[in-house]
């Protein structure tokens, strides 16, 4: 991948430490993940301990010190996702893909993560394709909306 | 044009009034995050296209969410001189027809819903007005004043409807302290949950010593099962950061931050054009309004932590640091932001403050109950027949809510308790419905306002998977700084999971209640201290189901999988052959226009079958 782009995004934002969850953001943003050599550098450009850059990328899910899968695939389980049996879309995927929740497809296609309420629930349950948001799932409908994105 | 004199704020709004009431059509499709997810994007490529094809001079818009998610996706149309019509549950097929009726001349009242006043101008077709449907008839809408109704990237839409005078009227005729006192005499309590009230947390932070000092906007709208906060972003930023402005004023502050959650990203982008706009036109920046104050915001992205929506957290993480909580106090209003006196309030409340100040304190406070002012806004969601974003003066009691707005149940079941608070509120049984809904009137059932989710549970939810489930949630999200937090949270889940799975122990019930004192007494911050409230509450109002699960190794709900068995009704069976396909185990066997057996030995009780039997011969328990 491109060189220096650990050094854009740093730059981007005036070496600052602050910045330091908005750089790593970007990183995965462009990546899709948070290679070890790309903390590594960050602690480094921004002069913090490489532990501290380490303990953000771990405490905050939206963070994957794995590779992700081309798409993400996120099942919302918030409340009222759960009450209109989320668990059942979540398990069914899982199946159909052959991987657990927090798994990736060894062809890296998909990601499959439960997360904690999508802001949609009024049109529960729900799981979010990438950028893609979709409501009112059956597990039967869920199972044919990944067909679109093999 | 940077706007220094209140002509300028006229003109503005004489500009937002030309584009809400054109003297051409006028068409807008609902795009916030729900509208997109129920189609809402396609319906708005359809219209686009069909305009573009037939050269029409129409005047297509986005807006945010109107609030009836039930009926989404919803597309509005407004032609000159006639109300507002709403039309609903439109699909790409559906938008087409309404276009080419529209072509005609005719208004395609047979798709809408309802039609909603503009100017007083009167309907001429038979159609119900929005006030009229049970589900708006009891609403009254001041945050979501403007959703839904304009373009949330227009500027001057929302300065037609009063937007930014109320920051005007602060800057050049009151004083700081004449705003906090207007703020305290409206009776505004913070939204986020706890009910603060919000002109105390002000004048603490105003009193506070120190040269500089922070606003900050909480949208780390972390409850599982509310999301007004994403509403009012997505659909009405402006009313947010003129909030933000006119707070800064009153504390002395000059900077701002929002901390939006890293899976709103529409609300993000929304956010980043008001404040563009925004500091274009001179509303944020320097020397606003040509006086002596400049105030600046910046949008901070949050990481996914739930912690983070507790306030000493989020200060952590704006900081570019792990979102833990610290000991209060000191408060933040002493010691905040890289330790400035700062002052946190959420998205609701901010979004209140400009109607406060704008239409002044004697208004505001007439709306309410003797302690909780103004209205709130609920998300009506779970097994209720009309979902959607409710916004209701304080007071209103939750059978109105839960019957006349949601209309009830889905499905025709049975209610059976409304959850209310997120994983720090509790379970409100039906014997509390005809309660009024306020911060003080909640909390003595043993749950919380909280940000306002309001979810719906039905004879078919069972109340031991609810607390499972909200320990699950509470076990991934504590931050683990605290051992009776981290520990306590734990080994509660681990009783919880043991009863579900039909393993539970006759003094269970004594030890979670011990745990769960303890936790609520020790933990270090809100997170841990409130975390036992959904098991405190199912405990007490739900006893008899923790015992069936303990001691008659069943779930009444028929939820538990490991207490629950799928069987074929084989006189309701029409041999469809549906469940066959469909089961993943070959569990069912049978042949078409032949009833279908079961083997219960290789069911995994996944539910495929039971989503498309039709007769529902189906059954579980």
């Amino acid at each position: 991948m491109s060189e220096g782009l650990v050094e854009a995004i740093v730059a981007r934002h005036d070496f600052n430490e602050h910045a330091l969850i908005a750089v790593l953001q970007e990183i995965q943003r462009r990546r899709n993940w948070l290679p070890p050599p790309d903390l590594d550098e960050v602690a480094r450009l921004l002069r913090v301990a490489p532990s501290r850059v380490f303990g953000i990328a771990s405490f905050y899910k939206a963070f994957s010190l794995v590779p992700r899968g081309r798409h993400v695939v996120q099942v919302c389980t918030g409340t009222a996702c759960h009450v209109r049996n989320a668990q059942q879309i979540l398990d069914r995927l899982s199946r159909e893909l052959r991987i657990d929740p927090g798994g990736t497809t060894p062809d890296l296609r998909f990601t499959l993560e439960r997360v904690r309420c999508l802001g949609c629930c009024s049109i529960a349950p729900v799981a979010r394709v990438g950028e893609n948001t979709h409501g009112r799932l059956t597990q039967h409908r869920a199972a044919t909306l990944l067909k679109k994105y093999r | 044009m940077r706007i220094t004199e209140y002509e300028h704020l006229e003109g503005l709004a004489r500009a937002g009034l030309q584009s809400l009431r054109p003297e051409r059509t006028r068409i807008a499709v609902g795009t916030a995050s729900c509208g997109a997810a129920t189609g809402g994007r396609e319906v708005l490529q359809a219209v686009r296209q069909d305009i573009e094809e037939l050269g029409l001079d129409i005047d297509l818009r986005e807006t945010g969410c109107i609030g009836f998610c039930q009926v989404e996706p919803v597309l509005e149309v407004r032609r000159p001189g006639e109300p507002r019509v709403l039309f609903h549950n439109v699909d790409a097929r559906k938008a087409r027809q309404i276009i080419h009726t529209l072509v005609t001349g005719r208004m395609p009242v047979e798709y809408a819903l309802c039609w909603i006043p503009l100017d007083g101008e009167r309907p001429t077709w038979q159609l119900p007005r929005y006030d009229q449907l049970p589900f708006y008839a009891k609403q009254q809408k001041i945050v979501l004043r403007n959703c839904g109704l304009i373009d949330p990237e227009s500027l001057a839409e929302y300065a037609a409807g009063g937007g930014y005078r109320a920051l005007w009227r602060a800057l050049t005729e009151m004083s700081p302290d004449e705003v906090i006192a207007e703020v305290e005499r409206a009776g505004l309590r913070g939204r986020g949950g706890a009910g603060f009230p919000t002109a105390r947390k002000w004048r603490l932070c105003r009193l506070a010593a120190g040269e500089e000092k922070f606003v900050v906007c909480n949208a780390d709208e972390g409850d599982p099962g509310a999301y007004m906060d994403r509403a009012v972003l997505e659909g009405d930023p402006h009313s947010v950061l003129e909030g933000m402005a006119i707070g800064a004023y009153a504390i002395g502050a000059s900077e701002g931050y929002i901390y939006v959650r890293d899976e709103y990203p529409l609300a993000i982008l929304k956010l980043e054009r008001a404040i563009a706009d925004a500091g274009a036109a001179g509303l944020l920046g320097r020397s606003i309004f040509g006086r002596p104050f400049n105030f600046n915001v910046y949008l901070a992205r949050g990481g996914g932590a739930f912690v983070c929506g507790e306030e000493t957290s989020l200060l952590q993480s704006i900081e570019g640091k792990m979102g833990e909580p610290n000991q209060r106090p000191p408060f933040p209003a002493q010691k905040g932001l890289w330790d400035k006196p700062t002052n946190v309030n959420n998205v609701e409340t901010w979004a209140n403050v400009p109607e406060v100040v704008g239409r002044g304190s004697t208004w505001f406070a007439g709306i309410g109950t003797g302690g909780s002012k103004g209205t709130k806004v609920f998300s009506l969601v779970g097994k209720i027949q009309n979902t959607g974003l409710v916004e209701v003066p304080m007071g209103i009691t939750l059978r109105e809510i839960v019957f006349d707005i949601g209309g009830g149940v889905l499905g025709g079941k049975k209610f059976k308790a409304v959850q209310t608070g997120g994983p720090s509120g509790g379970c409100i049984p039906e014997k509390f419905l005809d309660l009024p809904v306020d911060f003080d009137e909640l909390s003595r059932t043993g749950s919380i306002m909280g940000s306002g989710g309001m979810i719906v549970m039905d004879e078919g939810t069972c109340m031991v998977d609810v607390a499972r489930y909200f320990l699950d949630f509470l076990k991934e999200e504590s931050c683990g700084k605290c051992v009776p937090c981290r520990e306590g949270i734990d080994r509660m889940l681990e009783i919880l999971a043991r009863i579900c799975n039909g393993e539970g122990r006759t003094e269970d019930l004594v030890l979670l209640e011990e745990f769960a004192t303890t936790t609520k007494d020790f933990s270090l911050c809100g997170l841990g201290g409130t975390a036992p409230n959904p098991v405190l509450t199912t405990l007490q109002y739900f006893r008899d189901e923790y015992e069936a699960h303990i001691r008659e190794r069943r779930c009444p709900a028929a939820v538990c999988r490991a207490l629950v068995k799928y069987s074929i009704q084989y006189e309701r069976c029409n041999d469809c052959g549906a469940c066959l396909k469909l089961c993943p185990t070959g569990a069912i066997v049978g042949y078409d226009k032949r009833p279908h057996y079961f083997h219960a030995d290789k069911c995994i009780k996944c539910g495929a079958c039971l989503e498309l039997c039709k007769p529902g011969a189906i059954t579980v328990a």
